[in-house]
């Protein structure tokens, strides 16, 4: 693994550094000694790709080696995407590519026409793409999908290649192989749909795999097994170049780390070394932002001087009567064939004030519906939410209304969560006026809602703004704000981070935390994610189609899970070992 | 089950569309016999009892209002439509005789049409700017022609001036040439343009990348996986393209003079004969209904995610 | 030609403006003929001194040339006049019919889409009901009944249309009740009716501005098809339709007649398709 960075005019001291980890970088492999010197695969050298003008990546330089995995890792518009893109000649419509150096063995890729590239596609480097469901044409059964490759490079007859297929899909561990090649992409779980991608990109038995973003799309148990099968490749000989936004994935599955950021390698090096001793301040943001059990009660991001995180100043929490108390939900939804489906069942919780319960779960676990009977937006087919202790649930519409003020709500996407025709004042001011202290007029509007922005770290400016014209994590402060504003006792955020970049998760769940250690605030926080989760919560359920399979104190239950399935999440986990 | 359940369905939207033409026919104003007299001998003027009597007792209008309902519903369902004001004779051999031409102008016409759209993006889908533009321009254009327009543009420039086709058609193949391309033309720049925005959109998908990751040429990616996702919204639509070109038909079937049901419903309608209109109305309407079934079935076989019981898995 | 030339300095100070804001240059030539059309209908003196009536035997059936444009009818009378004439009448047509159907539909559609239940599975069906009749044969079977005239074209086209933007407006309000905001505001405790009025109507009818631009075209068009088979106003009126339905007599002879208000017709309808498209295209930019 060797890369040469050579446009390093804003963080000379740190490149120098990343230079010389470069250097020590093809030797490292060979840690244990024992082993061969790696063979390098594909060479890439002052690669530099601009769209319209602006230069996306500019001159990077790395290379593959066979046998090892190269992860390139970087936050959405680092380029990483659109390197991998590049390697195999898609850059797409309207881009400009130049490069000093592109092989692939001994072979020169740079300058070859598209006919000569169509050789070198599915044949010489496999390609998986994130998301299976939408990779795979739907229309198309599974086995011609998996077998395409072949059929596109004239390998054997359409006999030879139903048989093909079916091998493929076995060695994946697809089960049922000649069922499931039968079938079209949307009948397999996404699971085995991601096999079956892979089985395809691996069809002819390519040097290279290129996987951009193989599990993101993905349930934790489900991606682990996914980046199982890409290591036993990796075993087999295939060099894998994975293209990640999670630092976790990569300590999984990584031989080699390169960090992009800004079209940039920052810094590039053996996955040991980028992982415990970063050198480029980036890449130790990008891992300090990794929630996880290490960060419980500390912000994530580290203070501009200090070398320290900062620790929390958490308020008691009041273990008296609880704020909020759901007894023996069940929510029953009638599905297309008449039968009534149960996605809540027999759900209990209690929520104190000024703490945070965490709900974790995956994909149709019955979190989101649980938040949404909490907030009262879906009413339980049986039992019954109290809010300190009178009925919340069982009010009536009209009754409930007045009291809505007293539950705030953060979600995932907060742009579909504001009117797009509404500006950052009207919303806040919109929320204030359900508050119990309503603001008089249009100027104590005006103050109050610039109060809000400053709490949540945005500025005056913002006040005007459209939601459209703000990123992700200004969208997601101004929901923040909005939840405030009415002064709850209690937010629901239902997973309020899963669509932010991991340095942007990590401001806002600083700002979160902040939050509660000022005002109090109660969170009932839903998330997918173990590390946010663990990061976050003082108490967690954990729930599993429906049904609440575990709860507790959060280091009780992470550290010792009680239930398999707990059990199994957490192996699945992917984690990073930092020493700190 | 599903069918069944179908079927039924298009059995009560025929009979609700048959109850509206049923009182389509009494909101005439004024008395109905007196209209068929005057119809009849060409003249506005008042009848005296004795006239109308005969007319009335022949056409039922005597008997309750529900009788006549259900004596004009009960005939349908025998195949019955009725007797026209003007010409004394049953609307079920005036159209019988005239709907054959009219089925099979329609149905080349959207053969027509759906090969022109196909080929025309095919060509031009994301081919640089000037082709696209190119294409797109033209559908823009076909897609906004009246039909009226293209058959008279068609006729005087290929009839009149070049006179490569005849100016009277006549149901003759070669007469049949510019009625159809007349209905085709709008028809294949609207069914273009839907094709064109699907074409488009699924040519970014991730699928035809990985495809092209495969090392897939890209004519064999257009044809191989674009091709069928991209016309399936144009399927749904041909449903109502059907709408299109029945009322199209009329047009064209006018300017070129060709027989056809278009031809009998305008001097209907120029006559007031209500029965007639209402009668074309409504077997028009039984085969559109049934082309949309016809349309769905299509659908299901381009699209077999329609087939399988697990489609939430897609949602 | 010389008739235009006074006129067309009017919008063509627009034009320049528009394009200096980088509009498309179809966008602008669109605006500037919908521009034109709708200077015709308010006030056609300013686009033509000549009568529209004016009778002139000896140039009766004369082709194109400069001093008539769109060359003459039969009793010799100026195409291009009578066409900038018959504007007024063919734009109110084409607004009525448009303007009724929206109003059905928007009732329907809302009616349909936020009581739910009974009422949206009956208004569905009625619908369904209506869709089984091409529009064109709906509106022949309306002036069967009533008799051809101006007030049944509009009718006829406006009810014809209605089913197709009902099902849309429906469409459309479902959509938009499932949007994140919808909740939202419902979560922080504003009223049924209160979410209606300020989030759900406003973002449901936005999208239908486009759609309704471009029904005002294809009401036009649809009204057009009906005078052109002789069912609409009859033809010494100058409206567009009567045009082409007076010029059927000639259109062995003298093309003109028959083709050039057509294009007038055909222009426009490209022009608000252009429009309408461009519109869709802003709101889509600018909300979501």
């Amino acid at each position: 693994m060797s890369i040469v960075d050579d446009r390093n005019d804003t963080d000379g001291a740190v490149a120098v550094t990343a230079a010389t980890a470069a250097t020590a970088a093809p030797a490292e492999p060979g840690a244990a000694g024992a082993a061969p010197p790696p063979v390098p695969l594909l060479h890439v050298e002052g690669l530099r790709v601009s769209f319209a003008g602006t230069e996306v990546v500019k001159g990077i330089s790395f290379t593959a080696y066979a046998g090892r995995c190269l992860a390139i890792v970087g936050e959405s518009g680092s380029g990483k995407s659109v390197t991998a893109r590049t390697v195999v000649g898609l850059t797409g419509a309207g881009s400009e590519v130049s490069v000093d150096r592109l092989e692939l063995g001994d072979r020169d890729l740079s300058g070859l026409g598209e006919r000569q590239w169509r050789r070198i596609r599915g044949k010489e480097v496999g390609f998986v793409l994130q998301d299976a469901l939408v990779s795979l044409d739907q229309l198309r059964k599974v086995g011609h999908e998996v077998a395409e490759p072949l059929a596109v490079h004239g390998v054997g007859d359409r006999r030879a290649r139903a048989a093909k297929a079916i091998e493929l899909l076995e060695s994946v561990g697809v089960p049922e192989p000649e069922v499931r090649a039968a079938q079209r992409p949307y009948e397999l779980s996404g699971g085995l749909r991601q096999r079956a991608l892979i089985a395809s990109a691996i069809a002819l038995d390519p040097p290279l795999v290129i996987a951009d973003e193989p599990t993101t799309a993905l349930d934790v148990t489900v991606g682990a097994q996914v980046l199982d099968l890409l290591a036993a490749s990796k075993s087999r000989g295939t060099s894998i170049i994975l293209i990640s936004h999670d630092l976790a994935v990569v300590a999984r599955l990584a031989d080699d780390v390169a960090v992009m950021k800004g079209g940039e390698i920052v810094e590039h090096g053996p996955v040991e070394d980028i992982l415990r001793n970063p050198q480029h301040a980036y890449t130790k943001a990008l891992l300090d932002a990794v929630p996880s059990e290490h960060t419980r009660g500390t912000h994530l991001v580290r203070p501009a001087d200090g070398e320290e995180k900062t620790v929390r100043s958490r308020r008691p929490v009041d273990r008296g009567r609880p704020l909020i108390e759901a007894r023996h939900l069940v929510k029953a939804f009638r599905g297309p064939d008449g039968k009534d489906r149960e996605v809540v069942r027999d759900v209990s919780f209690e929520v104190f004030s000024g703490e945070t319960l965490g709900i974790v779960g995956e994909s149709g676990s019955g979190k989101t519906t649980t938040a949404r009977i909490a907030l009262a937006l879906t009413p339980p087919t049986s039992g019954e939410v109290l809010l300190r202790g009178e009925p919340w649930s069982a009010l009536g519409l009209r009754q409930r209304r007045p009291a809505r003020s007293r539950i705030g709500v953060v979600y995932q996407d907060p742009l579909s969560s504001f009117d797009p025709r509404w500006s950052v004042d009207r919303i806040l001011a919109d929320a204030l006026s359900r508050g119990p202290r309503p603001p008089a007029n249009a100027t104590e509007a005006r103050r109050r809602s610039l109060e809000l922005l400053e709490q949540v770290g945005l500025g005056h400016g913002h006040l005007t703004s459209a939601p459209l014209r703000l990123s992700g994590g200004q969208r997601q402060r101004v929901a923040i704000a909005r939840a405030l504003a009415p002064e709850p006792e209690l937010i629901v955020c239902d997973e309020p981070v899963s669509a932010l970049d991991v340095s942007v998760q990590a401001q806002v769940l600083d700002l979160l935390t902040d939050l509660q250690d000022e005002l109090g605030v109660t969170y009932l926080f839903i998330s997918h994610d173990l590390g946010v989760i663990h990061h976050m919560c003082d108490r967690i359920l954990v729930m599993k189609d429906g049904e609440v399979v575990e709860s507790g104190g959060a280091d009780e239950v992470f550290d010792r899970p009680r239930h398999p399935y707990t059990q199994q999440l957490l192996t699945a986990l992917p984690r990073l070992e930092v020493a700190r | 089950m599903k069918l069944a359940f179908r079927l039924l369905s298009v059995v009560a939207v025929l009979i609700a569309a048959a109850s509206v033409t049923f009182f389509a026919q009494l909101m005439v104003p004024g008395d109905r016999a007196t209209t068929i007299l005057n119809l009849q001998n060409g003249r506005e003027q008042e009848w005296t009892a004795s006239e109308l009597g005969p007319v009335n007792e022949k056409f039922g209008f005597d008997n309750p209002l529900v009788v006549q309902y259900l004596h004009y519903v009960g005939g349908l369902f025998r195949g019955d439509l009725g007797t026209s004001y003007t010409q004394y004779q049953s609307v079920n051999s005036v159209i019988g005789a005239q709907i054959v031409p009219s089925l099979v102008l329609t149905a080349s016409a959207l053969v027509v049409a759906w090969a022109l759209a196909i080929g025309v993006t095919l060509l031009t889908v994301k081919r640089g700017r000037f082709v696209t533009g190119l294409g797109s321009g033209w559908e823009t254009f076909a897609a906004s022609l009246p039909t009226y327009w293209v058959g008279v543009v068609l006729l005087v420039v290929l009839a009149v001036k070049v006179p490569i086709f005849p100016v009277i058609g006549g149901s003759g193949a070669w007469g049949t040439v510019l009625p159809v391309l007349t209905l085709a033309i709008p028809l294949a720049g609207f069914l273009g343009q839907v094709t064109r925005d699907e074409f488009d959109k699924v040519l970014d998908q991730p699928f035809v990348t990985t495809a092209r990751t495969r090392g897939m040429g890209d004519t064999a990616v257009r044809l191989r996986h674009g091709l069928r996702h991209a016309v399936l919204p144009g399927i749904t639509l041909s449903g109502w393209a059907l709408g299109a070109l029945v009322s199209g038909a009329v047009i064209a079937e006018n300017i070129y003079g060709r027989p056809g049901i278009g031809q009998v419903l305008v001097t209907a309608v120029n006559t007031r004969d209500v029965p007639t209109v209402s009668g074309i109305v409504l077997v028009v309407a039984g085969v559109y209904v049934v082309a949309n079934v016809l349309v769905d079935i299509s659908y299901a076989v381009v699209d077999p995610r329609l087939r399988s019981h697990s489609r939430l898995a897609t949602a | 030609m010389s008739a235009l030339a006074p006129s067309l300095r009017l919008p063509v100070v627009g034009l320049a403006r528009l394009t200096a804001l980088r509009a498309r240059p179809s966008t602008v030539l669109a605006l500037g003929f919908v521009g034109l059309v709708v200077v015709a209908a308010v006030a056609p003196g300013v686009l033509t001194d000549r009568s529209p009536t004016a009778i002139d035997f000896p140039s009766a059936l004369a082709a194109p040339s400069w001093s008539h444009p769109f060359g003459t009818d039969e009793v010799g009378r100026d195409l291009l006049t009578r066409v900038i004439h018959g504007a007024r009448l063919s734009l109110g047509i084409g607004l009525g019919a448009t303007a009724l159907a929206m109003s059905i539909a928007i009732v329907l559609g809302f009616a349909a889409a936020l009581a739910g239940g009974i009422v949206d599975t009956l208004i569905t069906r009625v619908l369904e009901v209506a869709f089984a009749f091409p529009a064109l044969l709906l509106a022949l079977l309306l002036i069967a009944i009533f008799g051809p005239s101006a007030t049944t074209q509009v009718i006829a086209v406006g009810i014809g249309s209605a089913p197709g933007y009902a099902r849309m407006v429906r469409g459309q309000v479902l959509n938009v009740r499932q949007a994140g905001y919808i909740e939202a505001a419902a979560a922080l405790g504003h009223g049924r009716w209160t979410v209606i009025r300020r989030h759900l109507f406003p973002n449901a009818m936005r999208p239908l501005v486009a759609v309704v631009t471009l029904g005002v075209g294809q009401s036009i068009v649809w009204a057009s098809s009906l005078a052109f088979l002789g069912l609409g106003i009859a033809p010494p009126n100058p409206e567009w339709g009567a045009l082409l339905d007076a010029g059927r007599l000639y259109i062995t002879t003298s093309w003109w007649l028959e083709i050039l208000p057509g294009l007038v017709i055909v222009v426009f309808a490209v022009s608000v398709t252009t429009l309408g498209r461009t519109l869709q295209r802003r709101l889509e930019g600018a909300g979501r």
